[in-house]
């Protein structure tokens, strides 16, 4: 047999090591992303600021004058009042879809479906922001005789609408995981499709569906633009959903733009950088040790 | 003689009753499971329901402005009026560069984690660090994109801050595709090639990666598909509110420079600027959603016709 | 046996041989010699460790993380723990599985991807050994027409050929088949065993087999293992007799067990 040409040889343990390099490269930009933003940031941190009051005041006046004061207590409330009401428009619909598709449809329209669900999760962010800032809003105010309709409702469903495809895709997942045996087990002892759900599959698939709405609530709290569009822009903390708020993730969209460098405001803004990426790598987190408690069994 | 069999009773001592007659508790069953039934498809209805309305609306009030005069003319006016010219062209520009960067990087690490990486620890952080990447919210990656490429690494706001930006966001969406469809190849091909003195890396160039194609495809489309809808990411990294090109021109965006955005553009013009006559900011939204909607019906007929001529 | 020839030459020397899987141990300390150009017949009930001692000689046993191989293996007198070049040691040896693998390629490719690998790419020389490979494996007459069609598109019985052909295409001194006639009709089966029966004269050929009477029609010597042991190594005149060395063997041969 002849010998590979040289080249050939010589080359492939360059190309291992590439490869291998390539691999390891996603640790190496989320470790990055870490160092990056928090270093923009870090400056303000040892500069007399108060960790306490970031946290607990609502009073958000970076651009005053006089008296600068950084509480973000009043945009984390617009981040949860946003999320938990799209996650409670998103939970029920996505799941009962996710069940659908799973226990009770034909292949036909199980694929016609998952199209769907496709096209839905590939709509832009700013898009849908825009659908918030037109449709939803004109909506809000015809139906309510609200004054304004940029408000925690219209951003609550904009975001369900954007948080139901990953909820239904990971959901139908973790119901397709529960092997047949258990539903033909149940209907050979006589139970109806709607028993062997709710009585054997949803409580086998628990751990999947939840890590479904685990990750659907982090993609709602790490929303831009979506949210940026459709809620309005008032620092406050909500009485109602007809009010307007501002997330965590709009401010910074909408303020980075007039903070010059370097100054306080535009650090402070990257540490609200550094709180979102630690809460979604949290929530992501636990979405996989869930995930993963399912296999060790 | 011939003796009546007795009848079975089952559940209710009626007379005449055997297993085959619906009891009151039977009924009951097959009432719930209707009605179960029914408020699934209901619920799966009425999501599906509102994004067709949706889009037909979205077409309904930009239909004044669609034309091909609409793509290939520049915004005038203070984008009052006019096209969408310079935006597209940006939009084009920051999909390729990120595509280039990100599709090898993406490809090659699937690579690594399906066919090199072995189960141990190690590779779990690196599955991990994959997910965390595709969760990180849109604007902490602009963020990063500021403080890693337009500052330190001196870019300035440009195209290829931007692009760079948006490949690492979007490198997730390749490594998935990408890996499964590698582990969609059989085993027994990988071992039929080893035994016949194929190298690890051999069997990956001429049996595997060939073999994964469509895979690979449909990640690029939904790569592209992303990073063209994407607006946090560039917004402060190299997109800008308004940039005069010329029109018609291809060449128009040096990498250094800064550009306009199709994304951006719907945003800016629907909330920054004021006076805009109502079809364009629509007419916008049609083109963005349109091409994205576009791009992963593409993906999806991609995938379904490599699927139908699979070779194994 | 032939009497007036030179000694036979060992092509391959095992001295107690073990392999551990993460943690069982599926051989437990093999030695024996293989002889060139000799049919050498391995028998013993499944999980055996059989395959293990094939996937060894090879060296394929690098692609399972967590294998412990201790012991020696020695091909041509060479450690093959210490060659050069363990690609060229895979293409010293042939093998065959018990599943046909027919390469998501042409047929002609399928037969030529081994020798590209190796770095051959002549056109004239690649044509020539598709045809003589497809020809000794059997199978030159039902595929010479379509040698561009694709490989996983033949029978069973066929993609087993085509893979005794691929296992010769880089033109092998040994031959190993594990059960290779499971999945294959008998009719294939039989002129497999022709083919190998010609083979002999220029390959070593072990064969590892379920079916008794395969090592008995076509082995110089077979070997019993059982539970990872080397339970009798005799020529075939010994072990399919009435007294062979060990009792265990005369109750696998007789269907006793197994």
């Amino acid at each position: 047999m002849t010998v590979r040409h040289r080249l050939e040889t010589f080359s492939e343990p360059i190309i291992e090591w590439v490869i291998r390099l390539c691999g390891i490269s996603s640790i190496i930009f989320v470790f990055g992303i870490f160092f990056f933003v928090f270093r923009e940031g870090s400056g303000f941190l040892f500069q007399g600021f108060d960790l306490v009051e970031f946290f607990t005041s609502s009073e958000w006046y970076p651009t005053s004058v006089s008296h600068k004061r950084y509480g973000v207590l009043a945009l984390i409330a617009g981040t949860v009042s946003v999320t938990v009401l799209a996650m409670v428009i998103a939970v029920p619909f996505g799941l009962g879809a996710a069940i659908f598709v799973s226990e009770f449809c034909s292949p036909k329209i199980k694929e016609t479906f998952k199209i769907v669900i496709e096209l839905l999760a590939a709509i832009p962010s700013v898009v849908w922001g825009f659908i918030g800032l037109t449709i939803m809003n004109e909506l809000i105010i015809d139906l309510f005789h609200a004054p304004i309709g940029l408000t925690v409702l219209n951003g609550g469903v904009i975001l369900a609408l954007m948080s139901v495809p990953i909820i239904v895709s990971i959901g139908e997942d973790a119901l397709k995981a529960v092997p047949d045996t258990y539903r033909e087990a149940s209907e050979a002892l006589g139970a109806t499709r709607w028993q062997v759900i709710y009585r054997v599959l949803l409580p086998a698939a628990k751990n999947g569906l939840l890590a479904a709405v685990l990750l659907g609530v982090a993609r709602a709290i790490g929303e831009t633009m979506a949210v940026l569009m459709a809620t309005g822009h008032a620092v406050q903390i909500p009485g109602s959903v007809l009010d307007s708020v501002r997330t965590l993730t709009a401010t910074i969209a909408a303020e980075l733009g007039e903070a010059p460098v370097h100054s306080d405001h535009y650090r402070v803004l990257f540490l609200i950088g550094v709180l979102l990426f630690s809460i979604t790598f949290v929530v992501n987190l636990t979405a996989d040790l869930i995930v993963k408690g399912i296999r060790q069994k | 003689m011939h003796q009546q069999p007795e009848t079975n009773n089952l559940d209710q001592p009626h007379a005449n009753q055997n297993l085959f007659t619906e009891t009151p508790f039977v009924g009951k069953k097959r009432r719930t499971e209707f009605m179960a039934k029914g408020v699934f498809f209901l619920m799966t209805v009425l999501m599906v329901v509102p994004l067709v309305l949706i889009v037909f609306y979205l077409f309904y009030k930009a239909f004044p402005i669609l034309s091909i005069d609409f793509l290939f003319t520049n915004p005038t006016h203070g984008m009052r009026a006019g096209g969408i010219w310079a935006a597209l062209l940006g939009t084009m520009y920051l999909v390729l560069i990120s595509l280039l960067v990100s599709a090898p990087i993406g490809v090659l690490a699937a690579v690594y984690l399906n066919e090199y990486a072995r189960d141990n620890w190690f590779t779990r952080i690196i599955n991990l660090a994959v997910v965390n990447l595709a969760g990180v919210p849109s604007i902490v990656h602009a963020l990063f994109g500021v403080g890693a490429f337009v500052l330190f690494a001196r870019m300035g706001r440009s195209i290829l801050a931007a692009s760079l930006t948006l490949a690492i966001m979007t490198l997730p969406v390749i490594i998935a595709a990408t890996k499964e469809a590698l582990n969609a190849v059989p085993m027994a091909f990988r071992e039929a090639c080893w035994n016949v003195g194929a190298s690890r890396w051999q069997t990956i160039r001429l049996i595997v990666l060939p073999n994964s194609i469509s895979g690979i495809l449909t990640g690029i489309i939904l790569q592209v598909s992303r990073a063209a809808g994407e607006t946090a990411p560039i917004m402060f990294t190299g997109a800008v509110f308004f940039k005069a090109i010329s029109e018609g021109d291809v060449f128009a965006y040096g990498l250094f420079d800064q550009c306009m955005a199709l994304s951006m553009h719907l945003f800016t013009i629907s909330t920054q600027v004021p006076g805009v006559p109502e079809a364009l900011p629509y007419g916008t939204a049609v083109v963005l959603l349109g091409s994205v909607l576009l791009v992963n019906m593409l993906a999806i007929v991609i995938r379904a016709f490599l699927r139908s001529r699979k070779k194994w | 046996m032939v009497v007036g020839m030179e000694k036979p030459k060992k092509k391959i020397e095992i001295s107690d041989l073990r392999v551990i899987y993460g943690r069982k141990e599926a051989l437990k300390g093999i030695t024996l010699d293989i002889f060139e150009n000799e049919i050498f017949a391995i028998i013993g009930p499944a999980q055996s460790g059989k395959t293990t001692l094939l996937k060894v000689l090879n060296r394929t046993t690098d692609f399972v993380p967590g294998t412990q191989v201790k012991g020696t293996v020695k091909i041509d007198g060479e450690n093959i723990k210490e060659v050069k070049n363990v690609y060229e040691l895979r293409r010293k040896i042939g093998m065959v599985f018990p599943l046909p693998v027919g390469l998501p390629l042409s047929i002609y490719d399928n037969v030529a991807f081994a020798p590209r690998a190796a770095g051959i790419r002549n056109p004239g020389e690649l044509n020539e050994l598709v045809e003589r490979c497809l020809r000794q494996a059997a199978l030159w007459d039902e595929v010479k027409d379509r040698l561009d069609s694709l490989g996983t598109r033949l029978s069973g019985g066929q993609q087993q050929r085509l893979t005794i052909a691929r296992a010769l295409s880089h033109q092998p001194e040994i031959l190993c088949l594990d059960e290779f006639s499971i999945a294959v009709d008998p009719v294939t089966t039989m002129r497999i065993e022709d083919v190998l029966k010609e083979l002999r004269s220029q390959v070593t050929i072990i064969l590892v087999t379920n079916l008794v009477q395969q090592a008995r029609r076509l082995g110089d010597r077979t070997a019993f293992i059982l539970d990872g042991e080397l339970i009798e190594i005799d020529s075939n005149e010994v072990i399919f007799s009435n007294s062979p060395g060990n009792r265990m063997t005369y109750d696998y041969v007789m269907g006793n067990f197994g």
